[in-house]
């Protein structure tokens, strides 16, 4: 008996160890079989260590640079008590006020972020990391008490953070989007090219982009919210450099928020995709550039815009029309011209001609509060709200009605002198304006051209 | 029985009245001070997401006591604390079964070697920081299939790093004994 209990003890370590091993074993198998986490044990974990956490970094948030700034002017009063007290005073105001202002300035820069996103988001600050070094996670000071739930994304004004990987009721995990599971759906500005972000490798890559494929240095990568996580239109980071891969692009992107290094996020509880946008983030972007000169050439007609569309081109065979048989586009006592004949043939160029100094379709690019004009300098038309001045000039802004009058061609009065085709002593009216009586000279009111005040 | 046998008996004798006055309150604080350190710390000190204060904690009692079997359950035990404030999606039992394997070799070496000197000490602590990560490594390639890099290079130096810590943390914590024993 008593050799098989000195066996036994000289063996009792072995099967404790294989034991306990085993155990682990068995019990991991089982979370991974089942896809299920062990939500008591972690809560009690969680709900053991988070507090006192919390109250150390509320604790060193609050009051640890307070303190090391006293510490500090103590020890210059010791040098020299008279100029202490000044000193003293003065730095402690300083540091309240810097702290002061820090945290105006991120928590307006939050503010501002949260009014202008469409998304519903929440605010919350790191209080700790992860055990797990290898693993990129933190724990924030919001649990499902403030409606977070699991899978919600985690930006900040800069870029994205990750997303929550577990809920406990006054705080969460989040699992940050550099660690080697977290992939992320992105779509690059200028070309669209979607692509799907890795950074478990120790920089941030995003694979999937053939090499066809045109990516350029310097570009920015949105979320693309295929995901599921992040909703499209958030900012990700830029291209550090580009290289052809076997097949695939070797794509290298710089992150925008710094995940590893925020200390307060915000929690997207209701996300809305978002348009990628086309211009740079606003911490990137330069001061807005006054917008080009309007090219020479263009204003005076020598390169008007061809007709894009089946109204365009309506409108240009009834200007056409209206030119060859001197009709006045809501004149008074003109003519009514006969829309089924056929215009020359050497109308084809008529816009250019008749419309030299704003091409048809070019009309959208008034100036805001101006009209397209119709037959005549002194003809206006009341503004269309719909139509938006456009900086470019591009014809597909042009957004003519197809119930509005067949326009003559446009041109700005100060450009041009009145059209022989249409007579000077003849009486014209902005469209829609109430048609006065006949005096039989034919002079009526005259609108002024919008920016030709009548001399 | 020569000299150094005698002298091996001894430091055990020593080391095992010491130990029995580790008590579990003090043990559990020591591992909720080491997991709190490793979840708060790096906010303070990001280069200190390196810094494995459990796993010194563990090598440490299984240096000290030659008994395999409290120093695999602490090792257990300090193990499952960390894996349950781990990321939610690696799930408890990693760090348990890594902590358990090197509180059972930690105490099996110090039945064999005398461990006493502070200089094997630390050359075992480096050996158990890389055989920890190594093996935690392979724990998640091979159970869960997470494709996660190993830089050996980066994992030599951050062993380092860590023997330079647990040099002042094992004088402290003899300290302590010391101060029990008297």
């Amino acid at each position: 008996m008593d050799a098989i209990f000195n066996r036994y003890r000289s063996y009792r370590s072995l099967v404790v160890l294989v034991v306990v091993v085993m155990a682990q074993v068995l019990y991991l198998a089982y979370q991974v079989r089942t896809n299920r986490d062990e939500r008591l044990i972690r809560v009690w974990a969680v709900s053991a260590v988070t507090p006192m956490a919390g109250m150390v970094e509320a604790t060193r948030h609050n009051t640890i640079g307070f303190l090391k700034d006293y510490f500090l002017l103590l020890d210059v009063r010791d040098q020299n008590r008279k100029l202490k007290h000044d000193n003293d005073q003065l730095r402690m105001e300083n540091v309240f006020y810097r702290n002061q202002l820090a945290t105006a300035e991120h928590a307006h820069a939050l503010t501002l972020f949260q009014a202008k996103t469409p998304s519903r988001t929440v605010a919350a600050r790191v209080i700790g990391d992860s055990t797990v070094s290898t693993a990129k996670a933190v724990f924030i000071d919001r649990g499902s008490t403030s409606n977070i739930e699991k899978g919600m994304a985690v930006v900040t004004p800069d870029g994205i953070v990750g997303k929550v990987a577990a809920v406990y009721p006054l705080v969460s995990q989040v699992l940050l989007v550099t660690d080697s599971t977290f992939k992320v759906g992105v779509e690059s500005q200028k070309g669209h090219i979607h692509g799907t972000l890795n950074c478990g490798i120790g920089h941030c890559v995003v694979e999937q982009i053939q090499n066809e494929e045109d990516v350029a240095t310097g570009e920015w990568f949105f979320t693309s919210g295929e995901d599921r996580i992040f909703p499209k239109g958030f900012p990700v980071g830029t291209v550090l450099s580009v290289a052809p891969g076997n097949g695939m692009k070797d794509v290298r992107l710089a992150l925008s928020g710094a995940p590893g290094g925020v200390e307060e996020v915000l929690v997207v509880l209701d996300g809305e995709h978002q348009p990628i946008p086309t211009e740079v983030p606003p911490e990137e972007k330069m001061a807005k550039p006054l917008p080009p000169p309007p090219d020479d050439k263009v204003t005076n007609g020598a390169q008007p815009g061809s007709a894009q569309t089946e109204a365009d081109k309506l409108v240009q065979k009834y200007q056409q029309l209206g030119k060859e048989q001197n009709h006045v586009y809501g004149a008074i006592y003109s003519n009514m011209p006969d829309f089924n004949t056929k215009p020359a043939p050497k109308a084809a160029a008529a816009p250019s001609e008749a419309n030299p100094s704003m091409p048809a379709v070019n009309r959208s690019a008034a100036p805001l509060g101006s009209a397209p004009v119709l037959g005549s300098p002194i003809q206006t038309a009341p503004p269309r709200p719909a139509s938006r001045p456009s900086t470019q000039g591009s014809p597909t802004q042009v957004t003519a009605p197809l119930n509005a009058p067949p326009a003559s061609a446009a041109k700005t009065p100060a450009a041009k002198p009145p059209t022989p085709h249409a007579p000077a002593a003849k009486p014209v009216l902005p469209l829609g304006s109430p048609r006065p009586k006949p005096t039989g000279n034919g002079a009526t009111n005259q609108a002024p051209p919008p920016g030709n005040p009548p001399q | 029985m020569n000299e150094s046998s005698d002298h091996l008996l001894r430091s055990r004798r020593s080391t095992e009245s010491l130990f029995s006055r580790f008590q579990v309150a003090g043990l559990v604080v020591l591992t909720l001070i080491a997991v709190i350190s490793k979840f708060y710390l790096p906010r303070l000190i990001p280069s200190a997401v390196w810094l494995e204060v459990p796993l010194l904690l563990t090598v440490y009692f299984g240096l000290m006591r030659p008994d395999p079997v409290p120093a695999l359950l602490f090792g257990a035990f300090v193990g499952l604390a960390e894996d349950s404030l781990s990321p939610a999606n690696l799930p408890i039992g990693m760090y348990g079964i890594t902590k358990t394997l090197v509180g059972y070799f930690a105490a099996s070496v110090s039945q064999r070697f005398n461990v006493g000197s502070s200089l094997i000490r630390l050359i075992l602590c480096f050996f158990f920081f890389v055989f920890h990560a190594f093996f935690y490594w392979v724990m998640r390639r091979a159970l869960l299939e997470q494709i996660v890099p190993f830089d050996t290079q980066q994992t030599l130096l951050h062993g380092v790093f860590n023997v330079a810590v647990a040099l002042p943390l094992y004088l402290i914590l003899d300290r302590m004994k010391l101060s029990d024993e008297s």
